[in-house]
């Protein structure tokens, strides 16, 4: 976690949720949850006083709103991904429920760790929407409409969901569009193949479960066997009971693989935002040229480029030099404002580029970092799972000799 | 009608036999041991249930010394194609220090019908002892061809186990039948088997034995109906734990299907990193590890603790038959003491007059009458007495021999479903021991890598 100067200043956390009962915009009666975002002064705990920390409530449509105005108003940003609307990848025992309290606190934790990541990083962390969404309980929603991000928001959804061509794209954002659908994909197949998996190691691990009974149950028959069996059948309840925390470590992981998920879509919303200044530099370009042909064509006469004016004046007759002097003018007008824009689009293109890449660079250090400590923690979870598993089966064996 | 005699040091089959079924027709004055159908009565070996039963203890005792003087393996499965079938064969070979055997190693050819045959013999021979169970003939669930390869392999085991535990046992493994079994070339064996006029014999008190159980038992000891409630209670839980692990094996197998396809797709991802690549690669691997392990632990489920289980719920039903087998024999031996007595009662009675009517008819005297029926009564009341003594006999030997029999049950039950369940877990625990050591791999890999790359993990 980069120690931006926000987080130099002060420590973030949610640190609880709770539900609520309101009315919503159509006026009906509606449960959700709210979250409680809490901020303290970092030389707080330094000083050796444990002040009160300042709090706020907030639900996630509040994060949504705020991502939003993230996205748009950082265009050349890998926005971190919030936690997900809605529970997937689940396997049976997991409750597709939003209000379910596991999912609740799964989601508390994406959301706090939403907050960290922007709170991280080098140009998100200094905007003063962010901070007063930390800081300022009312009227931070007025606040953020007020910036007119809206309007850019849709034009930019609109523009993002668009097809067209761009001739020449920069080779890294295509490669980087490319390696986000791949990585997409390859996360969306890994979190869905480990949600079965999950759910069948589940039923193994309950099945031992039966072990128990029946052993206790056999054990009322016997007399010498009676207590090694009675004792045996204990560890195979708790072995039966032990997946329940494994699966909830593991769910921990998926979330961890879900954000880079997600991460995805920011970084393909990146490289898609690339090809959409690169567009209008190519349209900008595109026109500029055709205008300069057309100023061509009038100076020496000749008719290269089609225009119906230049058809209906064959047709009708000429046009006088003074209709001609009008036109040239105009011409060399927008011509000129042409070469602005251009220059003006390009610019704005090389800005992005330079800017966005520096934030792929920095997020593709972070992704490497995180997933390959995520890996780690996977196996140090499988370890973990063994090492319960040797446990148990070394009890009940030693139970079994007593037999 | 306990008779003391001479105490002999290994129990003979035959004794055993003839003291429960009575000396065979031909016996009574066959002194020679060799009769095939093992009906021969020697008077000189003669001796009582009570006595037996206690060389029966002291046989136990010193088997327990450690004193195994004959191996027995069955191995090597063989198809045969007749005209008619088409049947495997499986080699069995012994090798025994007895002096009863004419040498010390043996080797035969066996078709599962022959282990059927011996089953059978030992049953007749031996109705209230616990003969261990044999595979059944085949499989009901699922469409397991007789000539599957797993099949035969679980057959040939259990075979193999079933004349272990005949050979283990103080009074089987001292059976003619089980000797000739081992021994005989499949000509003799054939011929032996049907020889069976004591076969033919034993259906007859089979028979007998029936029509006693449909009158039922009246004073059943306590400790039998014990037994019978254990053995139902057994039998349940047995059952339960079968199942429990047939579905164990099941959700064992559903899980490796899907553990199957994580390894494959984190070795798809890493074809798209470049720093993410090495370690990406390196967990497809342990989980691909991982999933050959999972599958060696089912196999080891499938092929151990799964056949151990199975047999016991076969032995169950065993414990089940032959306590019903004594209730049989006793109800014989309680028919027969009511139809004494009421035999008694009559000849007590005064005679009918309906039959001095019909004997004057027919020119006989009322004291003749009376005197001819007063000896045939006599007569037949003689050989009830008779017929109930043996029955008496035969019922406590039956007992006795049970009672025996069930402790020595319990405890080789208690042997081999302790060692099995240890054998699982030892094996549980090594599955994961295993699995854990691929984790570790993973994680010392990760931080050479990172002290590799100067940087210092943390973790």
């Amino acid at each position: 976690v980069e120690r931006t100067s926000l987080l130099k200043m002060m420590e973030i956390s949610v640190a609880e949720a709770e539900k609520r009962t309101g009315k919503n915009a159509v006026n009906m009666q509606e449960t959700y949850t709210v979250y409680l975002i809490e901020t303290r002064p970092v030389d707080a705990a330094s000083e050796g006083t444990n002040p009160v920390p300042d709090s706020l409530w907030r639900r996630y449509s509040e994060f949504e709103l705020l991502r939003n105005y993230l996205l748009v108003t950082y265009p050349f940003s890998v926005v971190p991904p919030l936690p997900e609307k809605r529970a997937e990848f689940v396997w049976h025992k997991l409750s597709a429920d939003n209000m379910d309290p596991d999912f609740v606190e799964r989601r508390r934790v994406g959301l706090e760790n939403f907050l960290l990541r922007v709170a991280s990083h080098p140009d998100l962390s200094s905007d003063k929407i962010f901070y007063s969404f930390l800081t300022e309980e009312n009227g931070w929603k007025e606040t953020v409409f007020e910036t007119g991000f809206q309007a850019k928001a849709d034009s930019r959804l609109k523009a993002l969901n668009a097809t067209f061509r761009v001739k020449n794209p920069d080779k890294r954002f295509a490669e980087m569009k490319h390696y986000g659908d791949e990585l997409q994909s390859v996360i969306s197949q890994l979190l869905r193949v480990r949600a079965r998996a999950a759910d069948r190691l589940y039923g193994v691990y309950k099945v031992h479960g039966n072990y128990g009974r029946v052993f206790s149950e056999w054990s009322a028959i016997e007399k010498e066997m009676g207590d090694g069996l009675q004792s045996a059948g204990h560890h195979m309840d708790a072995y039966a009971a032990s997946v329940d925390d494994i699966l909830e470590e593991e769910e921990h992981y998926a979330d961890q693989l879900k954000e880079y998920l997600f991460y995805a879509d920011a970084l393909r919303a990146v490289c898609r935002k690339h090809e959409l200044t690169q567009y209008e530099l190519e349209m900008a370009a595109q026109d500029l040229t055709s205008k300069k042909q057309q100023r061509e064509e009038l100076a020496t006469g000749t008719i290269r480029t089609f225009s119906l004016k230049g058809m209906t004046s064959k047709l009708f007759g000429q046009e006088t030099p003074e209709q001609r002097e009008a036109k040239v003018k105009m011409l060399e007008t927008q011509i000129e404002e042409g070469e602005e824009l251009v220059k003006e689009r390009n610019t704005e293109c090389e800005e992005f580029v330079k800017s966005a890449w520096v934030d792929i660079e920095r997020f593709k250090e972070q992704k490497d970092h995180d997933l390959r400590e995520a890996l780690i923690s996977y196996a140090i979870m499988q370890i973990s799972m063994c090492k319960k598993g040797i446990q148990v089966w070394n009890n009940a064996k030693e139970c079994f000799s007593k037999m | 009608m306990l008779r003391l005699l001479s105490q002999q040091l290994r129990l003979n089959e035959r004794d055993l036999h003839a003291s429960v079924f009575g000396p065979g027709k031909d016996s009574k004055t066959d002194t020679s041991t060799t009769q095939t159908d093992g009906s021969s009565f020697n008077a000189s070996m003669q001796t009582s249930p009570a006595s037996m039963i206690n060389q029966y203890k002291f046989e136990e005792e010193e088997e327990d010394a450690d004193t195994k003087d004959i191996f027995v393996t069955v191995d090597n499965p063989e198809s045969h194609v007749t005209a008619i079938e088409t049947y495997i064969t499986y080699r069995v070979e012994t090798k025994t220090t007895r002096s009863e055997f004419d040498s010390s190693e043996f080797e035969v050819r066996r078709r599962y019908q022959d282990f059927l045959w011996l089953k059978g013999r030992l049953e007749e021979a031996h109705p209230t002892l616990i003969v261990h169970p044999l595979p059944e003939k085949f499989v009901m669930k699922g469409m397991v061809e007789r000539f599957n390869e797993d099949f035969i392999e679980t057959r040939r085991r259990a075979l193999h186990k079933f004349l272990n535990k005949i050979a283990e046992h103080p009074i089987f493994s001292s059976s003619e039948d089980f000797k000739i079994f081992l021994t005989a070339g499949s000509g003799e064996l054939t011929s032996h088997k049907k020889q069976g006029p004591g076969f033919l014999s034993r259906m007859g008190e089979t028979v007998k034995a029936v029509a006693a159980a449909v009158r039922g038992v009246r004073n059943r000891p306590q400790e039998f109906t014990d037994m019978q409630e254990y053995a139902e209670a057994f039998s349940q839980k047995i059952s339960s734990l079968d199942k429990v692990t047939q579905r164990i094996v099941r959700e064992q197998k559903e899980y490796l299907e899907e553990l199957k396809e994580c390894g494959p797709t984190y070795a798809l991802w890493s074809q798209s990193e470049q720093e993410l690549a090495e370690p990406l690669k390196n967990v497809a691997g342990c989980v691909d590890n991982c999933c050959k392990e999972t599958e060696e632990q089912v196999k080891h489920l499938n092929d151990h603790l799964i056949p151990v289980l199975h047999e016991y719920v076969l032995c169950a039903d065993t414990l089940k038959a032959v306590l019903r087998r004594r209730d049989n024999i006793q109800a014989d031996f309680e028919g027969k003491t009511e139809a004494l007595a009421t035999k008694k009662a009559d000849r007590d009675a005064d005679s009918k007059v309906l039959s001095l009517a019909w004997d004057s008819l027919v020119g006989r005297s009322p004291e003749e009458v009376k005197q001819q029926k007063q000896q045939k009564l006599k007569g037949e009341i003689k050989e009830m007495r008779d017929e109930l003594d043996k029955a008496e006999d035969r019922l406590e030997w039956a007992n006795n021999a049970l009672k025996t029999d069930w402790t020595r049950w319990q405890k080789v039950m208690r042997t081999d479903l302790r060692s099995a369940f240890i054998d699982t877990a030892e094996r549980n625990v090594s599955y994961y021991e295993k699995c854990l050591a691929v984790w570790e791999s993973f994680l010392q890999s990760q931080r050479t890598d990172a002290e590799g790359n100067g940087n210092v993990d943390s973790s």
